[in-house]
């Protein structure tokens, strides 16, 4: 019980943290990098409208947090940035998205060097049914971005490190990494992400299912991984989206209703629809 | 805030709106006697198919073990150097290949029971105790050791058909003589010979190691084993990969469009049509167009693998179905090639389901005879097929043949013959299940 509440403390710390850096984030907005950018993105899945007209810009080193009801198309359009709804035969994505000033969305473009740029944290946990180690190892070595046995291992360690498995895992690497508990798996996705070394990392409500205590950590992770990455994540919880995130964006019925500065969004949202939500009044 | 809550819902009951569940006994009794019905009808059918499947072995078992055994009298056979070296020439001129062993036999039957000599419808019975090509025995004796030559040995010879049976207890002796394949001579002389001592039961292992024959003493099922494994190797290699390859194409890549769903009809059908059909194409197509020898292991694996690739294919399919998205949303998310995230993620988690189909596609195969009927795989086959197009035949047809046969030793071997097939039914199981535990993962 004891050891449980201080680690809650530490992760009320953390979020504390969090807000301390905002503040000074905040100031740098002048300096902000747009890394991604969408223009006028629609999506249908067959008939269905599920996006619409989104223009949407995702800065450097930022997380960008997108919030709003169940179905509104938080995923669709986290889906639209790594292009796996190509994946989805129904599925039709028209308008411009791009990633540096490249149109991801491009004939000439390489999904598979797209999505090695653009990595991914799904809702639930989805280690593959091989080793701690193998899991890490995989991207580093589809991609040919270890020589040699030595680099993978110091690869495998480093990710593990930053996602803070290692200490947990450093004596099972052997261990199938579908054993480990649902927090943990999710680190190792994490650290099974960065592994590649992404510019981008997409993040589909990675703390649902997980418990208060894994979730601190993995906020503390994402503010960690920020210095590195540029982060989108949705969320349904509020309280996360203004811990973590330093933009918002309130998306509704499939349209973006308001994007901006966290704070603004939290203390003085402009859309009436995005501050019913926020302070749960719908959603 | 209880008291609140319970008065609400009284209020509720009464007037009829919501009615809280059923919690009666007369409720609880159905449910729990539908539950127990359930179950007793549940173990009664796996107790029905269990007690079939116990008569149907314990049947075949009964038929056949004693195909397992056979008898054996000890003669004393004198190697006369007359009989094997009558002109008497140097021993190395002897053509001891050509002489006449089945003389050393029947002088030594003669010699035990003289009683016989003089008659010939007795000396053809005390002959016909013997079975047809024991004399052959000898003859490798001599030939290993040419000094037998002159000496007297005691020698184990196998018993005739006839003979075996009796000393099986197989042979009805109430019957009136003149019913009975042996007769009262025989079985007095048959005694004689038990009570001496002379008549040992063996194990009969020429039954795994000759082709089949004539003499049902000498039919083995050692060629049509090797004939299986031939056939069944050409069809496993076939239609593994074949059905492999087109199940992965049809579940991850193929577009979906009308003619993709016409071939996914059709292949459902194939696995419905009637196997003679195959041996029927197969003796157009293969025989007849493409020339291919009649009778070859590879015409048959070929016309297998015809009948087992639609097997392969549904079972493939469903098992790279049953591999959840979540895995190839994560490999694809890392940058993985979709034929990255087929071979690395999907097939290995598909292979358990994959092999349980290619196992059932290849036990259909091996016991399958009518479509090898159909390409020339029912000839009588002695020796060893030793190449893909060598002539051969194979258990299950082996046992279709010996099945028409009315000696009794025939009728043992087709039990005998269908244990061997389960046996190696068994073993190829065995094999799948092991090649299963490699990839079987934890989830
Ligand atoms: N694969 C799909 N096929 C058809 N419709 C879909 C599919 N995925 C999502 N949708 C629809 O698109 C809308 C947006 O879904 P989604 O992006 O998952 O919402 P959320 O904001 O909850 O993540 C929903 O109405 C959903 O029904
Ligand atoms: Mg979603």
């Amino acid at each position: 019980m004891v050891e449980r509440y201080k680690m809650i403390n530490i992760a009320m710390q953390a979020a504390n943290n969090n807000l301390a850096l905002k503040l000074s984030s905040s100031k740098q907005s002048a300096k902000r990098f747009t890394k991604i950018e969408s223009r006028d993105v629609n999506v249908y899945y067959g008939n269905k409208h599920a996006l619409k007209h989104v223009n949407l810009s995702v800065y450097k080193n930022e997380v960008t947090a997108l919030i709003g009801p169940s179905g509104c198309g938080k995923s669709t359009f986290l889906r639209c940035l790594n292009r796996m709804n190509d994946v989805i035969d129904i599925c039709k994505v028209t308008g411009k998205i791009t990633l540096d000033d490249y149109d991801i969305y491009n004939s000439s473009l390489d999904v598979v060097q797209l999505r090695a740029r653009v990595g991914m944290v799904f809702q639930k946990p989805n280690p593959f049914p091989k080793s701690i180690y193998d899991n890490i190892a995989y991207g580093p070595r589809i991609h040919g971005i270890a020589y040699g046995k030595a680099e993978l291992d110091e690869i495998v360690q480093n990710c593990l490190d930053r996602a803070g498995l290692w200490k947990e895992v450093s004596d099972r690497l052997e261990q199938p990494g579908t054993n480990l508990s649902g927090g943990q798996q999710q680190r190792l996705c994490i650290a099974r992400a960065i592994a590649v070394n992404p510019e981008v990392i997409l993040m589909d409500e990675p703390c649902s299912a997980l418990d208060p205590i894994a979730t601190a950590r993995i906020e503390e992770l994402i503010e960690e991984l920020r210095e590195n990455f540029t982060i989108i994540i949705v969320t349904h919880s509020m309280q996360q989206a203004a811990r973590v995130s330093q933009r918002t964006a309130f998306f509704h019925l499939g349209e973006l209703l308001e994007v901006g500065d966290t704070k603004t969004i939290f203390t003085n949202p402009i859309n009436s629809c995005t501050q019913g939500y926020i302070t749960g009044r719908f959603g | 805030m209880n008291n609140t809550l319970s008065t609400s819902l009284n209020k509720s009951a009464s007037s009829q709106t919501i009615r809280l569940p059923d919690f009666s006994g007369s409720h609880l009794a159905k449910r729990y006697a539908s539950e127990r019905r359930f179950r007793i009808l549940g173990i009664a059918s796996v107790g029905v198919a269990g007690i079939i499947l116990l008569i149907l072995l314990s049947s075949i078992v009964s038929k056949g073990y004693s195909a397992f055994w056979l008898h054996k009298v000890e003669l004393n056979i004198t190697f006369s150097a007359e009989v094997l070296n009558p002109d008497g020439s140097t021993l190395e001129e002897v053509k001891l290949k050509q002489a006449n062993y089945l003389a050393l036999i029947h002088n030594a039957l003669k010699e035990k029971f003289p009683a016989a000599v003089g008659n010939r419808r007795k000396i053809r019975m005390l002959y016909g105790m013997i079975a047809p090509k024991a004399d052959l025995v000898l003859r490798d004796m001599v030939l290993s050791n040419p000094s037998l030559i002159g000496t007297t040995k005691k020698v184990l010879l196998k018993l005739s058909d006839d003979w075996d049976s009796l000393s099986k207890g197989f042979i009805n002796r109430d019957l009136p003589e003149s019913d009975r394949r042996i007769k009262d001579l025989e079985i007095n002389w048959h005694d004689q010979l038990q009570s001496e001592g002379h008549i040992h039961s063996v194990f009969n292992a020429d039954f795994f190691t000759t082709g089949d024959s004539r003499n049902p003493e000498e039919a083995g099922i050692y060629s049509s084993l090797i004939g299986s494994i031939l056939t069944l190797t050409v069809t496993l290699l076939i239609s593994f990969p074949l059905g492999v390859m087109s199940a992965i194409y049809l579940e991850e890549f193929a577009p979906n469009n009308r003619f993709i769903d016409f071939i996914e009809i059709n292949i459902n059908n194939l696995a419905a049509v009637p196997s003679v059909v195959f041996g029927v194409l197969g003796l157009a197509v293969f025989l007849n167009f493409f020339g291919l020898p009649r009778s070859a292991p590879l015409v048959g694996g070929l016309v297998l693998a015809l009948m087992t690739l639609p097997t392969i294919i549904i079972a493939a399919r469903s098992a790279l179905k049953a591999v959840s998205p979540s895995i190839r949303e994560a490999a694809l998310s890392l940058g993985a090639s979709p034929l990255q995230v087929v071979t690395h993620h999907v097939l290995p988690m598909a292979m358990p389901g994959i092999l349980s189909g290619t196992i059932i596609g290849m036990a259909q195969a091996l016991g399958e005879t009518a479509p090898l009927l159909m390409i020339g795989m029912v000839a009588f086959i002695v020796d060893i097929p030793r190449t893909f197009t060598d002539p051969a035949t194979v258990m299950s047809v082996q046992v279709y043949i010996w099945s028409d046969s009315p000696e009794r030793a025939f009728v043992e071997r087709t039990s005998a013959g269908i244990m061997v097939l389960l046996g190696f039914l068994v073993l190829m199981n065995a094999a799948a299940i092991l090649l299963r535990k490699r990839f079987e993962f934890r989830w």
